[in-house]
């Protein structure tokens, strides 16, 4: 028994200092409030909401706002504000899965990769290089295209495309890390693989791809979006911010209303997550405006 | 040095040999091919053996591998199963309106990145950097899709300056065509010139807190021609790479702004052949895209390793 | 003209905390250089020496701020001076060398750019004349051919180069006021010396006034005319150099002094309690009160001030200064209670060649590899039970390199290495048994960088007690707590992480992880270079006290020869992968010995300005061991001709047991 657990105590008490220093920057407190809004309202929502969501009704067509309808009706006469309360749940969840699953074969591949050095990281490299070298909207129009547009085709697929650059942060974390002398000194000692990885570079690597994962969130959303604002996400009728902004432009000369209130959704959640991951690299003091948006 | 070149160009290739392998594979693996994919219920009989036969189908993949790399190196490929013409015809004028389209983006974005991205770091922490960086957040994280209607909104549809969608045939004249790509070049360049900017911006405070820039000063070198020979020439190297990937990266914003002006470029098109089930064209796509974003990394790499004294003497030490 | 040419008056500068304290790094400097003069500012890493020398070109980094006082040259303040009257200034009447040269000088422009644009800034001269300046600057600095030099990049040379070309930067102008900051330190013992040499000849030549701030009290003793000695933000004492370095009669630099080592003493300097105090830990009182053995009630409560002593020449801050004029600085050093070595050896190195040439496809194919010029060639060493032997050259001399393969993380290329009299080490790690693996143990130069900066101490200390003994709970918890109080640290140590450590307790630690495996042979890799001089003696005696209680086999890496004096017993010194002598330390220090040891000997500095560095041979920076010959021909002031170019020397044995490799005899030798 050669490993050293974490006293689960100290884990706690870290987690809640990182939260406590994220918090005390003014935009890492609106961001996190942001967050925690827009969950809270994606796991309410479908009790707050006052109308159905599908209800048809001609005769309530692009209605304007009004103490009945708060955010006016849309052109099929659907209520607004019941649609777009509802409409950030799918697409919070499939993109805090698909982070995860990003998080998840990404760091280990990168990790795999910093390790091992050699032939092998060269190849697994070019490989994803190439990868990321086609345009991942045009991949994931072909993958939906073919494989539907369920859930369980969007978070591995979102989740598949979106590792590729954690791949390269936790392979360039590992790397930094292994050339350091207390991993050397625990080579020298004796330690198997196994116990290097997860006592000595593991604890040193989670910062970086932690961050990375927060900020491949935010991008993830924005990339669901476009799917779905270019009709390759979620199917009609299930409200959606980006396919309620698709469907409403045609007519938003005249009923503006039903393409702002899901763009002010969406716009938040996606400032919220940015800024949060944002307050969260400072308060790890890791800098993440240095990295391309890939 | 040479040596170095060359083998950048090779991984390049390498790289582009790779994509082609996977776009091939993927269409191949994924459930379907693209004859019962264009032909959905009529796929079954006569039709079916036709098209196969059409396309060559029925040959094993790997020979069918072979022969549309070879074609594609020629600069062939092939026929688009929608438009029923060869693919190539299809892709010119496309290619030409979207990178008339990107290129406006890059050409106006990386300037004002870079400049707005040193103001920033020289006034760091004092008002310009904060106004500036504030309103690059925000124009970092909204969707393309989303600044594009909102500009359609308010340029076009409220205050009714500009044309929100592009309506003029493509071979009209700079300045007929002008009003019509000023605002999708905004949506598209907005993304890119904050990441770029807030690139530049860390690399200039970084290099400010050197060593070297502190010797300057110390050797009472004027303030702006120590930013200008000690600064900028060391920040801006490393930053040739991240702008580059973030050039790769405004390609899927073209897609997207394309849709939102209905402007005919190779965003439609990609839409279009994928909705069609148009499999030859989008492994067309998928290549060309894919040379772009390798191409422009490539140059960025040229580029680097021509202005850094380090790698330029390599040749000589060695 | 005024006799002097910067006057600081009661300077404080100092922070403000997150807490919005204000804290103060400098405290209430008041001092003046005259002109002609060359003023040593010494102290330790904290001390503030460095924000002073900055302040003396009016330049305060982000962050921090003045609170009082004035820096004025020529009568100017230059504190209150805007950015374009400064510029006048820098570079052209008080210009700066600053610590890493290599950092120091852009990196995208080239050498002759950089000096040239001094010379634009600061001069009238057009651009003929400027060229002509450029080449006589770089041979006023002896850098070798001026017109290619000045085509380079400052990458493309040596550190001692760099630092040369910075020299020659800031004579661009025409100084009145030459300020250093650690302008050797980094840099190796040979040119090191021919770098103050240098810095010495320039100071006579044109007559400018220098400071000189460095930790290193040696360098220090052999270019100032006064030294200042800082402690903790303050100037604690501020006197001749004689009269300091002879004389100290504050308690820190009284026992600054008894920590260095000296190369004429064998045995361990005596080592100050305690570190610095960090800034803003001090409310009331003298700041050296915890680590001072003289210190009473009154220093506790009162500040002392500076105060001038006419006989002495000398400002001090202390109550007790009196005490001390008494105590002539005696030169005693612990002396080491060995026990006397056996032969009994417990390793031995044969033949042993290493290479970091990567093997070829075709040779990996083939099972075969060719170097016929390693980095390390033909080491054969036998190490005696309970000794602490010591390796000792520049860098690149191969001594970490011959480290790294004793621990199994480098394969020797040829030769083995024995453990006991019998048993041939695996030359990998992953292939030794776990005894093998508990007897030999590694310490590393910089705690930093060797302690893992996400686990406490106590996970770090149970590394070695859960892999080698299986110890677990009470077990694990009560031998941690032993080995932590065998390092004089205390059981709430535990708890913390390396970063609320100071450098000391850092290294404390590295030694308890490696004593904890029950070690029989223990790597020091320069264990010492990465601390303060006083936190070093405290290091250097921990390790020769825990010889002394378990035995332990050291073998000692280490660039600075005094060092080794204090605490080894036998030396080998290297070149370029080669041994070149070998013996107990005390022949080593003795003629006749090796050339190159001479010149490494000859390059040390001593904290005593009648004792001059002897420069015997050229620092030239050699890359590759030579094909053929005796390892240090390109360098050897004795060298005899062809003989030193194609052969290999012999081993000769002196009579004193010290064996020589040199085709030299050994009466040729001892002149």
């Amino acid at each position: 028994m050669e490993n050293i657990k974490q006293n689960p105590k100290s884990t706690s008490a870290k987690i809640l200092e990182v939260l406590g220093t994220m918090a005390s920057r003014p935009s890492g407190l609106i961001g996190l409030v942001i967050l925690i809004f827009h969950v809270s309202l994606a796991l309410l929502s479908p009790y707050l909401a006052p109308y159905d969501y599908k209800a048809i009704d001609p005769t309530l067509m692009l209605q304007e706002p009004s103490s009945e309808f708060w955010f006016g009706t849309d052109s099929l006469g659907r209520d607004v504000f019941s649609r777009t309360i509802l409409g950030g749940r799918i697409a919070l969840t499939v993109t805090f899965f698909g982070s995860l699953i990003a998080l998840f074969w990404g760091g280990l591949l990168g990790i795999f990769c910093g390790l091992v050095g050699g032939k092998i990281d060269d190849v697994v490299m070019r490989i994803v290089d190439a990868f990321l070298s086609i345009p991942w909207i045009l991949a994931m129009l072909l993958i939906v295209s073919l494989l539907g547009t369920s859930i369980e085709v969007l978070i591995p697929a979102l989740g598949f495309f979106y590792g590729k650059g954690i791949v390269r942060v936790a392979r360039a974390a590992t790397h930094d890390v292994i050339a350091k002398d207390f991993i050397i000194s625990a080579r020298a000692r004796g330690h198997s693989n196994m116990s290097i990885i997860w006592n000595e570079i593991l604890p040193n690597v989670r910062d970086a791809i932690l961050v990375e994962g927060a900020m491949r969130w935010s991008w993830m959303l924005l990339g669901f979006s476009s799917l779905s604002f270019l009709g390759f996400g979620v199917s009609p009728p299930t409200p959606d911010w980006g396919l309620m902004i698709s469907n409403a432009r045609g007519l938003m000369s005249f009923a503006y209303w039903a393409v702002i209130a899901p763009i002010v959704g969406l716009s938040t959640l996606i400032i919220g997550i940015n800024l949060t991951a944002d307050a969260f690299a400072k308060a790890l003091g890791i800098d993440r405006s240095t990295k391309a948006p890939v | 040095m040479f040596f170095l070149i060359i083998k950048r160009i090779l991984l390049g290739l390498i790289t582009l040999f790779i994509v082609s392998l996977i776009t091939f594979a993927g269409t191949e693996v994924l459930p379907g091919d693209a004859c019962t994919t264009y032909l959905e219920r009529e796929a079954y009989g006569a039709a079916l053996e036709a098209c196969y036969k059409r396309l060559g189908l029925n040959i094993p993949a790997h020979e069918r591998y072979l022969s549309w790399a070879y074609n594609v190196i020629q600069g062939d490929f092939g026929y688009s199963l929608s438009g029923q013409m060869p693919i190539n015809e299809v892709l010119g004028p496309k290619i030409k309106n979207s990178m008339v389209l990107a290129s406006a983006s890059i050409l106006i974005g990386i300037p004002i990145a870079v400049l707005l991205g040193i103001i920033t770091a020289l006034w760091r922490d004092k008002l310009p950097d904060i106004i500036i960086s504030t309103i690059a957040i925000f124009s970092m994280t909204i969707p393309e899709f989303i600044s594009a209607t909102l500009l359609i909104l308010i340029v076009a549809i409220w205050l009714e300056w500009l044309p929100g969608i592009v309506i003029v045939p493509t071979d009209v004249s700079f300045f007929e065509l002008l009003p019509n790509i000023i605002l999708p070049v905004v949506a598209i360049s907005m993304i890119m010139t904050a990441h770029m900017a807030r690139m530049v911006r860390s690399s200039v405070i970084q290099v400010m807190a050197s060593d070297y820039v502190q010797m300057a000063i110390l050797k009472g070198v004027p303030y702006w021609k120590m930013v200008f020979k000690h600064v900028l020439p060391n920040a801006l190297l490393p930053a040739i790479n991240v702008v580059a990937l973030t050039i790769a990266w405004l390609l899927g914003g073209v897609v997207v702004t394309e849709v939102v002006f209905n402007y005919p470029g190779l965003g439609r098109l990609v839409i279009e052949s994928i909705s069609n089930r148009d499999l030859p064209t989008v492994q067309a796509l998928a290549i060309i895209l894919a040379t772009i974003y390798v191409g422009i990394n490539l140059i960025a790499d040229l580029m680097t390793l021509m202005l850094n004294p380090r790698l330029k003497t390599l040749q000589i030490r060695k | 003209m005024e006799n002097v040419v910067q006057k600081i008056n009661n300077l404080s500068i100092g922070f403000r905390s997150q807490k919005g304290e204000e804290i103060s790094i400098l405290k209430n400097i008041t001092t003046e250089i005259k002109r002609g003069e060359t003023v040593g500012i010494v102290g330790e890493s904290g001390s503030g020496k460095s924000t002073l020398a900055l302040a003396m070109m009016g330049y305060i980094k982000h962050g921090l701020f003045t609170t009082s006082g004035e820096c004025t040259f020529n009568s100017n303040d230059l504190l209150k001076m805007d950015g374009r009257a400064l510029e006048k200034i820098r570079g052209r009447k008080i210009a700066m060398i600053p610590q890493n040269a290599g950092q120091a000088l852009t990196p995208n422009l080239k050498i002759g750019y950089q000096i040239d644009e001094a010379l634009r800034l600061h001069t009238d001269l057009n651009k003929i004349d400027r060229d002509k300046k450029i080449s006589e600057l770089l041979n006023k600095v002896r850098l070798p051919s001026p017109e290619t030099m000045a085509l380079r990049y400052p990458h493309e040379l040596s550190g001692g180069q760099q630092q040369r070309v910075a020299v020659a930067m800031a004579l661009a102008g025409t100084p009145e006021l030459l300020l250093l900051d650690e302008p050797t330190t980094g840099l190796d013992v040979t040119t090191q010396a021919h770098v103050l040499e240098l810095l010495k000849f320039i100071a006579k030549d044109t007559g400018t006034s220098m400071v000189y701030v460095s930790h290193d009290l040696g360098a220090i003793a052999q270019v100032s005319d006064r030294i200042i000695v800082m402690y903790a933000g303050e100037i604690v004492l501020d006197g001749p150099v004689r009269s300091v370095l002879k004389n100290p009669i504050h308690p820190y630099t009284f026992g600054l002094l008894k920590s260095i080592p000296k190369l004429s003493l064998a045995g361990l300097p005596h080592s100050m309690p305690g570190s610095q105090p960090q800034p803003g830990t001090i409310k009331k009182g003298c700041s050296f009160f915890d680590r001072c053995s003289l210190s009473e009630e009154k220093c506790k409560l009162n500040s002392p001030q500076l105060e001038y002593l006419e006989e002495l020449k000398t400002s001090v801050r202390c109550f007790k200064h009196k005490e001390l004029i008494e105590t002539k600085n005696k030169e005693n050093v612990i002396t080491r209670n060995d026990k006397k070595v056996q032969i009994n050896e417990i390793l031995n190195l044969t033949d042993v060649s290493i290479s970091y040439a990567k093997q070829k496809l075709l040779d990996q194919i083939l099972n075969r590899f060719t170097d016929d010029n390693p980095t390390v060639k033909g080491i054969n060493v036998d190490i005696n039970k309970g000794e602490t032997i010591a390796l000792v050259g520049e860098s690149g001399s191969g001594k970490s390199t011959i480290l790294k393969s004793i621990a199994g993380l480098l394969k020797t290329k040829d030769g083995n290495i024995k453990f006991g009299k019998e048993k041939i080490l695996q030359p990998d790690v992953k292939h030794r048994n776990p005894n093998d693996l508990r007897a030999i143990q590694l310490i590393f130069q910089n705690p930093d960088e060797s302690l893992n900066p996400n686990h406490t101490v106590e996970q770090i200390i149970a590394q070695p007690l859960r892999l080698y003994f299986g110890m677990s709970g009470d077990e694990l918890k009560k031998n941690i707590i032993d080995i932590l109080e065998k390092v004089r640290l205390g059981e709430f140590y535990m708890t913390r992480y390396p970063r609320q450590l100071s450098g000391g307790e850092k290294q404390r630690v590295a030694v308890a992880r490696a004593f904890a495996a029950k070690p029989d042979i223990i790597l020091c890799d320069e264990v010492t270079s990465a601390l303060d001089v006083s936190v070093q003696a405290a290091v250097l005696n921990l390790l020769q006290q825990l010889k002394e209680d378990f035995g332990t086999t050291y073998i000692f890496v280490s660039h600075d020869l005094a060092v080794v004096r204090a605490i080894s017993d036998r030396v080998a010194v290297l070149y370029q992968g080669r041994l070149c002598e070998i013996g107990p330390s005390k022949n080593v220090y003795q003629t006749p010995s090796h050339p190159y040891t001479e010149v490494l000997l000859g390059a040390v500095l001593e904290p005593d300005p009648d004792i001059k560095p002897k420069l015997v041979a050229e620092d030239i920076v050699e890359d590759r061991p030579p094909e053929k010959g005796c390892s240090f021909q390109g360098r050897c002031p004795k060298v005899i001709g062809d003989i030193c170019k194609n052969e290999t020397p012999p081993w000769i044995k002196a009579d004193n047991g010290n064996l020589i490799r040199c085709h030299l005899s050994l009466e040729e030798l001892r002149k």
